[in-house]
């Protein structure tokens, strides 16, 4: 992917720009096929509203990191480019923490300390270092778009899943109808517990990899 | 490409001093809106120790409604002058001696003409701090409604001290013994009957929450009781 160097002007969306968003959401997708950011997966995705504003606000770090990243590239040093990329990265997720702090608090309560831990996100690091360093703004920012929303739909599966079927709600709402609680169900409280997300992620993958074979190991 | 020391120096202040600028007007301009946020959240938290439901938008105006009165006072149940209550940290009070410690006070007046006391109480949980407040009613020993939260208890766990239904086991239990003793509510294993005034049953599965709450409201508690006992006449 990073020999994307481009001679002629090419439309904003070309076939291979679209390529950019869609691969990671799917194909190259960064936690089901990359594997990276499980730790935050498996954190915020109790319920679906905290998983919904993680990915978004990941989404945004990692398009506009990549997009200033990229911009800089030719001026970067190469000795301290890990020590720039971090500082980038760290100022838009300190101010995506602070945005969120100041409109919605509430959710801001339950993300707690994983907005800040979005600079450790290994996907941020990775994309930066594989991708922005050596490509122009234009498509370095729609793989920051295309990565955030791979990680984002991943973040959101879970945490529907977990909602509905741990406390029986979704985005806060009671959907399972009270007639269901008095005809003897009740929520799954190991949906509620991280090793539940850990299992769901697995399953995602498993049904991702029996239906696309290519991406299966062949060792 | 290779750069000289002197332009990486360079780069990386220049970097630095922006990055610094840019953030420091960002936290200035969003300030006051998160303070906000922490203020509404405690008045929501009081309003709700009397069973008054309040949301991010009504806060305030409940709060004002309901509201009447507020103090400080010290642990003989003596007045502060001059201090707001509703600024006083209870986590910094809380590290001083005790009788150094200023306890504030909320006194809400109800739809039924009843006066009810809150205090604010704080502690520790298994992964963090654990807080609430406590509402008594006019006899200043029976407890009213109680309101915990928690920084980050298990969930499914020790997080359940703020479901209603652990809350609801704290209504019309007792601080005080009938000759006066200071007991405040026990949190313990196995069950309580209804007829027992000063437990409640403890969380399965979150033992040490349950026993950092126990605590909490032991040692919290404990700092008020001149001022229950003097105003209660018990």
């Amino acid at each position: 992917m990073s020999n994307n160097m481009k001679k002629e002007r090419e439309a904003l969306f070309s076939a291979k720009n679209i390529k950019l968003l869609k691969n990671p959401v799917n194909l190259d997708n960064p936690i089901t096929v990359q594997v990276l950011g499980i730790c935050s997966a498996l954190a915020v995705t109790v319920q679906l509203k905290p998983a919904i504003v993680m990915a978004l606000s990941v989404t945004i770090v990692t398009a506009f990191s990549n997009l200033i990243i990229s911009l800089l590239r030719d001026t970067i040093p190469s000795r301290i480019r890990i020590i720039v990329q971090l500082v980038v990265v760290a100022t838009l997720v300190i101010i995506v923490d602070q945005v969120l702090k100041a409109y919605v608090y509430d959710v801001s309560k339950k993300l707690s300390v994983f907005v800040g831990l979005i600079i450790t996100n290994c996907i941020l690091m990775g994309r930066l270092e594989a991708f922005a360093m050596g490509n122009k703004p234009w498509p370095s920012f729609l793989d920051g778009i295309g990565n955030g929303l791979g990680y984002g739909a991943i973040l959101i599966a879970v945490g529907f899943i977990r909602e509905l079927f741990g406390s029986g709600k979704l985005y806060g709402y009671d959907v399972i109808p009270k007639a269901a609680f008095e005809a003897g169900y009740v929520n799954n409280g190991m949906m509620i517990l991280p090793p539940m997300a850990l299992i769901i992620i697995g399953v995602i993958i498993w049904l991702q990899r029996s239906k696309n074979r290519e991406l299966i190991d062949k060792s | 490409m290779q750069h000289s020391n002197k332009y990486i120096i360079i780069y990386s202040t220049i970097m630095v001093v922006l990055v610094a600028v840019s953030l420091t007007f960002i936290a200035m301009g969003l300030k006051s809106k998160q303070e906000d946020n922490i203020r509404i959240e405690k008045m929501q938290n009081i309003l709700a120790s009397v069973h008054v439901d309040a949301t991010v938008t009504n806060a305030i105006e409940l709060y004002q409604k309901y509201i009447t009165h507020t103090l400080t006072i010290n642990n003989k149940g003596e007045e502060l002058q001059g201090v707001d209550a509703f600024s006083v940290e209870l986590a910094v009070e809380l590290k001083k001696p005790a009788e150094q410690q200023q306890l504030p006070v909320f006194i809400a007046t109800l739809e039924d003409g009843l006066n009810y006391t809150i205090v604010p109480v704080r502690g520790k949980g298994l992964w963090g701090p654990i807080w609430g407040y406590i509402a008594l009613k006019d006899d200043y020993n029976t407890i009213y409604g109680a309101v915990y939260d928690h920084k980050g208890e298990t969930p499914g766990l020790g997080a359940e001290i703020n479901t209603d239904l652990f809350e609801k086991q704290f209504v019309n239990k007792q601080l005080f013994k009938s000759d006066g003793n200071f007991v405040s509510v026990g949190v313990i294993k196995g069950g309580v009957s209804d007829s027992d005034l000063h437990n409640v049953d403890a969380i399965s599965g979150g033992t040490i929450t349950s026993k950092g709450l126990e605590a909490m409201l032991k040692d919290c508690l404990i700092n008020y009781q001149e001022y229950f006992k003097n105003k209660g006449k018990i």
